[in-house]
């Protein structure tokens, strides 16, 4: 035996009460507190339509924060469970993964604003009269726009784990159960929490949109910042605008602080590859709950109650890649499957082509492509323009690192920010000076979304190894060159992965941005953003469906023909290593 | 006594399925047994399926045909008491020491107390103590594969595999491994009864192992077994321990006595279309030719002794020998490589004189040079892609194989300047040879 003797694992040896104990106490009573508070509303009637339920008093304020928060944790909570159970099964059977997938990459080009409209109905059916299946609804639609890419990083994730850790992890027979959360969770730890905050961005932009939507005859108003704002602009209320947005900026700052920073912090141990100098990020929140004893008491049982689930399972056999399927019984069954899928994807579509064409001719089918080809040309001349302000901007701030270290951190900030809370002030002024709403509105698209563009040039202008800026000066490269043969093709891989998010953001975004109310004013541009707004405004689910499909199609055509080239060019091409 | 051995190997053979659905043998004909205190060695060079056995023995993929019985017991799945090291030591990049030890005791669901004290007991024999708490990644490769050794005694295995366990290590580092590793075992402090290690560094064999067996690759088949009866501890200095090296050498470069069936007997063998050329880079080649025609060796050297003096093991310094060979500079046998007269040509001479000469050997004696030369030139344009290359070659060997030779042959084709590749098209072409 060793001279001394360790504590018995996760119990600190202090047994006194320390003031982390404290923080923690106070954290968990907050947290409790939060909870019973915002699930307290959800059982009740839905108010009579036409009944005040939102109050324009900054003093309610931090209950509708709250309830708004409340939705997003939900939603959360969901997409996580969805990633684990699809993402998994996806990467566990071949024949799931060929479905799964495709389904995946089409459901990421579904503007999430059209989840909306088509399940807003359904929801309010499940659980008619009351709030709950409003906040079905909303919940639903949040997750919609947190699940999926969620889902696709965990999926390479588990599709990337190193194959030696894998044969370890079968010659000491552990059980798939244990293998996933000994092996496969933690590896995807890191790729998914950064995932999630990415979700958590997209978030909020949509939680301001669904707590306030109405459906044809179907209206939903849920107590929430997002109706706030709506009840704002509909009074023309700039003050409250204002509140609106400070209580955003807080709640935000809240989440990062109380959730995320702890979450990097914690799953920095996770990370595969280390790179030596990096200072690992730190949270004072995980340091309180690493160094209370309260805590650790709280959960070294629930610790041996996780472990004891591990010895559930029966005996390992063969990995799963080893067993071929072979023979004809199998040839058949893969038959039989691909007819299937081929024959769901038809019926499907045929059902899509018959209920959109009950009501819409054909001619507006055209009418409809050439509004996306309208928001098209918006979203790339938006790109273009943001890239040439942000590439240059970012690629300053990354070289120098402690700009960098001021600006990276303002940068997400803004990307997780709701654009769509500062539309009200953009639209105020387009009002006031009367400009044409064609071309002004447009650039709301991308007000969320060019920060995507910029945090992550910054990030890759810091990674360009000093020995490639040295022989730059030592060369005597300057100027243009410079930015041709150095800086450029360093942050080209960084900016692809920017110019995509932000893209993707802008498509999402341009149902709200492309038309736009104030009090009793309405503002509209030219394109299939607008299209699907006044669509759903009208409740009319023939050119709803119509508007989706042809902004999924969009989506997914420039996904695959334009930027997935890109891409795989950026990565072979100029990636470092 | 006759009882059963604690590994029992009959006919194996492995193949893997090719994606146009042939399949590609990976081991053939594979008999072994293994005796209660008796390490094993497997010697080959990379490809020649050691550890595709040793992977095979652990129940991590299952055979084609044969049997693996592990006392008496037929293998279908990672048994109890077959516990393995890696050579990249996989451990868990985000588990301490401990948790990394205590992990197989876990998935055996023991009681807490007894996992804790068995993984305690397990690092301090390894010489880990002090270093419970530490994440691999605080650890220098030494102490990880300390880490290891430890979670894979801990298991308390009959039997412990290693795949080339020591050959991420510096020389430095290995050396005290081994070391450590035969006292706490000739002193009879592992829990284990027979040790199999892969390995293609003959030395180590020599130095560990009771009997070895020399791998052949094309299918991976045992070519000999020899037993190595020095006693233990063994001196790398101590005359018997170099001839026996000489012997494996010489073992190892030996021509095959008869020629399978369907295949041509060639003094330089390896050079038609369907073979696998090795990544070998020009300068290697260079180099090697320079050192052999450099005294004291003046254009005959012995194969252990310039591996030692240039460093290199015999996976690294065989395919830059073959090469040469293909390439009729030199001719490798009995464990000696010598120079022919051109490869004494080769390194005495400038840049120039080399090029050409390499070009004229490359065209004449590799098949695939050849023949890119030849379609690149029957072509108006002089331009052939990646593809068309790489689907003939894919009708001798698997993909990753194709795509291996014709890096090689387009490294050496760019050296010798009789073509050009544009990675960036994955076209080949005449342009500026």
């Amino acid at each position: 035996m060793t001279a001394f003797s360790l504590p018995p694992s996760g119990v600190s040896r202090r047994s006194a009460f320390s003031l982390w104990d404290l923080v923690v106490v106070l954290l968990v009573l907050g947290v409790l507190v939060f909870l019973a508070e915002a699930s307290r509303g959800l059982m009740q009637p839905l108010p009579e339509p036409g009944a005040e339920v939102i109050s324009l008093d900054p003093s309610a304020l931090p209950e509708y924060a709250l309830r708004t928060s409340l939705r997003m944790l939900a939603a959360m909570v969901l997409s996580l469970l969805f990633t684990f159970t699809y993402a998994t099964w996806a990467a566990k059977s071949q024949r799931a993964e060929q479905v799964l997938i495709p389904l995946l990459d089409i459901l990421q080009s579904v503007p999430i604003l059209g989840f909306i409209s088509v399940t807003a109905v359904f929801f309010m059916s499940l659980a008619p009269g009351r709030v709950l299946g409003a906040e079905f609804a909303a919940i639903f639609a949040i997750f919609t726009s947190q699940a999926w890419n969620m889902a696709f990083s965990f999926y390479q994730s588990l599709r990337t784990v190193p194959r030696e850790l894998v044969e370890a992890s079968h010659s000491f027979r552990l059980s798939p159960w244990m293998r996933f959360w000994k092996l496969e969770a933690p590896f995807a730890m890191p790729a998914l929490i950064w995932n999630m905050m990415m979700s958590m961005s997209g978030g909020w932009f949509f939680v301001v949109a669904s707590e306030a939507i109405s459906v044809g005859d179907t209206t939903v108003t849920l107590p929430g910042i997002g109706s706030y704002i709506a009840l704002a602009i509909a009074q023309r209320d700039l003050g409250a605008i204002g509140w609106a947005i400070a209580t955003m900026l807080v709640v935000i700052l809240i989440y990062d602080q109380l959730l995320f920073r702890p979450l990097v912090a914690w799953a920095d141990r996770f990370r595969f590859e280390q790179e030596a100098g990096v200072a690992p990020p730190r949270s004072w929140v995980l340091n309180a709950l690493r160094r209370s004893w309260l805590l650790s008491l709280a959960v070294v049982p629930l610790g041996t109650a996780w472990r004891w689930t591990y010895r559930m399972e029966g005996a390992p056999t063969y990995p799963a890649p080893i067993i071929a399927r072979e023979g004809k019984a199998a040839a058949w069954a893969d038959r039989f499957w691909y007819t299937t899928i081929t024959l769901v994807c038809l019926l499907a579509l045929w059902k899509i082509i018959a209920f959109v064409l009950e009501d819409v001719t054909p001619a507006e089918v055209g009418t409809a492509v050439l509004f996306g080809l309208a928001t098209m040309v918006r979203v790339f001349v938006l790109i273009a323009l943001a890239s040439i302000i942000w590439v240059p901007v970012g690629v300053w701030l990354g070289l120098r690192p402690e700009a960098a270290r001021i600006a990276q951190p303002i940068a997400q900030f803004m990307a997780a920010f709701p654009a769509n809370l500062l539309f009200p002030l953009a639209v105020s002024a387009i009002v006031v000076l009367r400009l044409d709403p064609d071309i002004w509105l447009s650039p709301l698209m991308i007000l969320g979304t060019q920060w995507y563009i910029l945090f992550n040039v910054i990030a890759g202008a810091s990674t360009i190894p000093s020995e490639l800026r040295d022989i730059g000066t030592n060369l005597h490269v300057r100027g243009w060159l410079w930015w041709k043969r150095i800086a450029l093709p360093a942050v080209f891989p960084f900016y692809m992965t920017g110019a995509i998010t932000a893209s993707g953001g802008s498509w999402n975004a341009s149902i709200v941005a492309e038309i736009a109310t104030w009090g009793d004013t309405t503002l509209k541009a030219h394109g299939l953003g607008a299209y699907i707004a006044e669509a759903t405004e009208g409740g009319d689910f023939h050119r709803i469906v119509l508007g989706i499909a042809v902004m999924s199609a969009f989506v997914v055509v420039i996904n695959r023909a334009f930027w997935r080239p890109l891409y795989a060019l950026a990565e072979r091409k100029f990636r470092f290593g | 006594m006759a009882t059963t051995p604690l590994l029992d190997i009959r006919g194996i053979r492995k193949s893997f399925r090719r994606p146009d659905g042939g399949e590609l043998l990976v081991l053939d004909g594979i008999d072994l047994t293994l005796a209660e205190g008796e390490i094993v060695g497997l010697l080959g060079r990379s490809g020649s399926g050691k550890s595709t056995l040793l992977r095979l023995i652990a129940g991590l993929s299952a055979p084609a045909a044969g049997s693996i019985s592990y006392l008496g017991q037929t293998v279908t799945a990672p048994p109890r008491g077959i516990a393995m090291v890696f050579q990249g030591f996989a451990l868990f990049p985000w588990l301490t020491v401990l948790e990394n030890v205590q992990l197989g005791l876990e998935a055996l669901g023991l009681p807490p107390d007894e996992i804790r004290s068995r993984a305690i007991a397990a690092i301090d024999l390894i010489g880990l103590d002090g270093f419970e708490s530490a994440y691999p990644r605080e650890l220098s490769g030494g102490m990880r594969q300390r880490v290891g050794f430890a979670r894979a005694l801990v298991v308390h295995p009959n039997i412990l595999l290693m795949d080339e366990p020591f050959s991420a290590l510096d020389v430095l580092t290995a050396e005290t491994l081994r070391t450590d590793f035969l006292d706490l075992w000739s002193e009879g402090q592992l829990p284990i009864k027979g040790v199999i290690l892969v390995t293609h560094n003959i030395e180590e064999a020599v130095l560990m192992c009771d009997r070895i067996l020399v791998f052949g690759s094309n299918p991976g088949r045992i070519l000999k077994e020899i037993t190595v009866e020095l006693p233990h501890p063994r001196a790398r200095l101590d005359p018997n321990f170099r001839d026996l090296v000489e012997r494996i050498y010489v073992e190892m470069t030996a021509r095959p006595d008869a020629a399978p069936a369907g295949k041509r007997l060639e003094r330089f063998p390896g050079a038609g279309i369907g073979s696998i050329l090795p990544p070998v880079s020009s300068n290697l080649l260079a180099g090697l030719l320079e050192a052999v025609a450099a005294p004291p060796y003046d254009g005959k050297a012995d194969l252990p002794v310039i591996a030692a003096s240039l460093h290199m093991e015999i996976d690294d310094l065989f395919p830059v020998a073959e090469t040469l060979q293909m390439l009729r500079f030199a001719e490798v046998a009995g464990g000696d490589i010598s120079l022919t007269a051109e490869g004494r040509h080769f390194a005495g001479s400038g840049t120039d004189e080399r090029k050409r000469l390499f070009a004229q050997h490359l065209l004449s004696y590799v098949a695939l040079a050849a023949h890119i030369r030849r379609v690149l030139d029957a072509r108006p344009n002089h331009r052939a892609p990646w593809s068309r290359f790489a689907d003939e070659l894919e009708d001798h060997m698997s993909p990753d194989a194709a795509d291996q030779t014709l890096r090689a042959i387009i490294g050496l084709g760019r050296y010798a300047e009789v073509f050009a590749y544009d990675d960036h098209a994955h076209v080949f072409s005449l342009d500026n040879p």
